[in-house]
This record gives structure tokens, sequence and C-alpha cells, in this order.
């Protein structure tokens, strides 16, 4: 019933990886595993995007860019926000998270990881500055609804954890 | 149009809502910084799921009013959230006092409203719940930390516990709307969710050295739209742009 895997026409994929996360720009909306269908029907792309949480205020944003990203290459498009199935950091591919963790984002832990590295059990997160897994857990929310704050104990250096969601 | 599954869906979403302006009103006047995101980020993250349940009781209602008109421009006895959610951050021991007696029931509904047989109730459980969990584990290590903490902290703990106690009884009582929900395998029976719910918070307390209330005397009324004294000053916050610049859009 539920489709998980992703619908998207190939002459579409070098548009889209072109439109990036408005709060992450590194990361492309593909990398990122938002863009759930993209097909073209009667010279319409129809695109549908899942938010990463709830209260993204990515969302709109990301609908626009798309928007205007396929109509510089000549496509018109309807975008569709759909909820089902949820998304989960696990659509977040291998480059998106080296992407990540390059700009200064530490990447998601699998999930029963990341629950001891929120609750500061383990010390198993590491920093994105000098890869050293001594850091500290500040706060639980980040600077948006998607990260955590952690700081490094070695080189001080402060830094957003990309939190897990299954 | 379907009556009951209106009603039943803003017996959802005005919980959110209503929580979601509460925690929100603290943009710049949490305890500390961390705090202060942490309360204002689980405000976010309720109103994103509230815009989902209004849109959907919008295109229910099809009468032309907006996710905005249901969220803004209904009074005061047109809300049907539950007591708790409305009461007022006295101090920051109340806040996660609230938060945390809401997030246990949030869900363990909400893991229900996962099997419901409205498909777009469904999806928006199953969306929610994962960030629904993050709230539970941040109002759940307050409780224990302030519980388990000073002598001061533990008394303002304790007092914020006693204090809200009485509006806990209210999440488990099901109005018309609800009972004919759970009739059809849409909505949650919350009647069932009763004694896992006190186990839990009971759990929490115990290692957060809190005592147990022992009042049996319970409030209710904001399922049925009558509500305590907090909500009109609330709503009015709420709804101040909507009231001042009818129809304004961001």
């Amino acid at each position: 019933m539920v489709k998980t895997e992703q619908h998207i026409d190939q002459v579409l994929i070098p548009i889209l990886e072109q439109v990036s996360d408005p709060e992450i720009p590194v990361l492309s909306i593909m990398d990122m595993g938002v863009v759930r269908s993209a097909i073209i029907e009667n010279n319409v792309v129809k695109v549908q995007i899942t938010p990463t949480y709830s209260g993204c205020p990515a969302m709109d944003v990301i609908g626009d860019d798309i928007k205007t990203a396929l109509n510089k290459a000549g496509y018109n498009s309807k975008i569709e926000l759909i909820l089902s199935p949820a998304w989960t950091t696990d659509w977040i591919t291998p480059r998106g998270r080296k992407a990540l963790e390059d700009y200064g984002i530490a990447a998601p832990l699998n999930a029963e990881a990341d629950k001891e590295a929120l609750l500061g059990h383990k010390k198993i997160v590491k920093c994105t500055n000098c890869g050293s897994t001594n850091t500290r857990l500040v706060s639980q929310f980040g600077s948006t609804a998607c990260k955590a704050q952690f700081q490094c104990e070695d080189c001080q250096e402060p830094f957003d954890y990309f939190k897990c969601l299954k | 149009m379907k009556e009951n599954l209106y009603k039943y869906i803003l017996g959802i979403a005005d919980n959110s809502l209503i929580l979601g302006q509460r925690m929100g009103a603290l943009t710049g006047h949490g305890p500390s910084l961390e705090t202060d995101i942490a309360c204002t980020n689980i405000s976010l993250d309720l109103f994103g799921q509230v815009r989902s349940y209004y849109q959907y009781a919008a295109k229910i209602a099809g009468d032309g009013r907006t996710e905005d008109d249901i969220a803004m421009l209904r009074k005061e006895r047109e809300y049907v959230n539950v007591l708790l959610v409305e009461q007022p951050d006295t101090d920051f021991a109340y806040t996660m006092a609230r938060q945390f007696l809401f997030d246990v029931y949030h869900f363990m509904f909400l893991t229900e409203l996962q099997k419901s047989k409205d498909l777009t109730l469904a999806a928006i459980a199953t969306k929610s719940i994962k960030e629904v969990s993050y709230h539970k584990r941040f109002s759940s290590d307050w409780i224990k930390r302030l519980g388990d903490g000073t002598e001061l902290s533990n008394q303002k703990m304790q007092n914020a516990i006693d204090n809200l106690w009485t509006y806990t009884d209210e999440l488990f009582h099901q109005t018309e709307a609800d009972k004919a929900m759970v009739k059809d395998g849409i909505g949650v029976d919350v009647t069932k969710l009763k004694e896992g719910y006190y186990k839990q918070v009971i759990e929490v307390l115990e290692e957060a050295t809190l005592n147990i209330p022992e009042s049996k005397y319970f409030q209710k009324g904001g399922k049925e739209g009558i509500h305590t004294e907090h909500m009109g000053y609330l709503l009015s916050d709420l709804q101040y742009m909507q009231r001042a610049y009818p129809n304004m859009e961001w």
C-alpha cells in the first residue's frame, strides 16, 4: 500500500539536484530525500515533496524553488505536499551525509545510537571540526527542528547534530 | 459534511494549537537560550501538525473556510482542547510539567491513531509521533532534573505536578463525537489509554523523587468548550492580528 521508492523521471534529476535546502544550502533536496516523485505528464511536471518535520518552514520555499528551477528548464509544474510515507533520515543519501559533515553538521546516527547520544549516555557524536568523539550534548533542540546542539570537549567547537528520525 | 469527523479532528488539533501557542509565547523568554530554543522548536512541531489537521478539517467542512479561519476565528467556547494545555506558564516547572503530562498522553494517542481507518489521520499521526517522541524525552528529562535536583527545584516541580494533576483525567473523557468515531474505527478509544498513562507518568515521577498526588478531584470541561479563566487571555493574544486586521495575510 505504501510506496517508499522514489519515482523520478531521469531527465528531471539534474534540474532537481540544483535546488538546495534553504536552511542547509550545501544540501540538494534530492540528497535530502524530500522529493518523492517527479513525473512529466502532458508537459507538466507533477512533483511530490514530503516535509522533514511537520512544522518545517522551508517547505513552502522548497516548493517555490522547484517551480522556478523547472520553469527555467521549460516546464510548468504542480507541487504536492505528501505526508505518507513519513520522511526519515534514512533517505538522506551518502553524498548528502558527506555534504552535511563538510558543512559542520554531524550526520544522524542510527536510532539506538541516537537515543544514547541525546540522553547524554554515550559520547559517540563525532566533532565535525576535529573528529573527536569527546563531545557533549548542549541541548536536544537546536537552531532548527531537525538538529540538536553539541560541543566538542577537545577543540571546544560548538556544532549541530542532525537528529535521527525514523 | 461529516459532522462527527470534523469535531473529532478539532478535538485533536486544538490541543496542539493551544499548547503550541503557550510554548511559542516563550520565544525570547525561556530560562536559558537552550530551553528557549527547545520550547519554540516544540511549538513549531505542534503548529506544523496543526496545519495538517486544520487543512483536513477545512476540506471536511467544505464551507469555504480555510485552515487559518478554523485556527484563528472561532470563539472561546468553540475550542475543544483539554484544560491542561491552556494552563499558564506560572514558572518553568509548570511549563515542563504541563508538557510532560501532555506528551505522555500525546505519544500514546498517536501510537493508536496510526491504526485509524481514516488514512489522512493515520498519516498525520505517523508523521507527528516521530516529533512527539523527542518532546516526551525532553520534558521527561526536565521532570527528573528538577525533581531530583535541589531542594528548591524539587519543591517547585512538586508544586507544579500537584496543581496540574487535576487536569489529567480529562484526557481520557470522550465526547459524543469521540464515541462515534471510535465506533467507526477512525477514533482512538482514549479510555483504554488511562491505565498505561498513569503507570508511565508515575514511573517518571518516582525516578524524579517526586510524590504522586493523591487528589482524586479532577477538572473537566475543555472538550465541551468550557474553559478555565486563562483561555480568553490566550486567545486574545493568538487572535489579535486577525481581529485587529481582518483577513490579513503574511
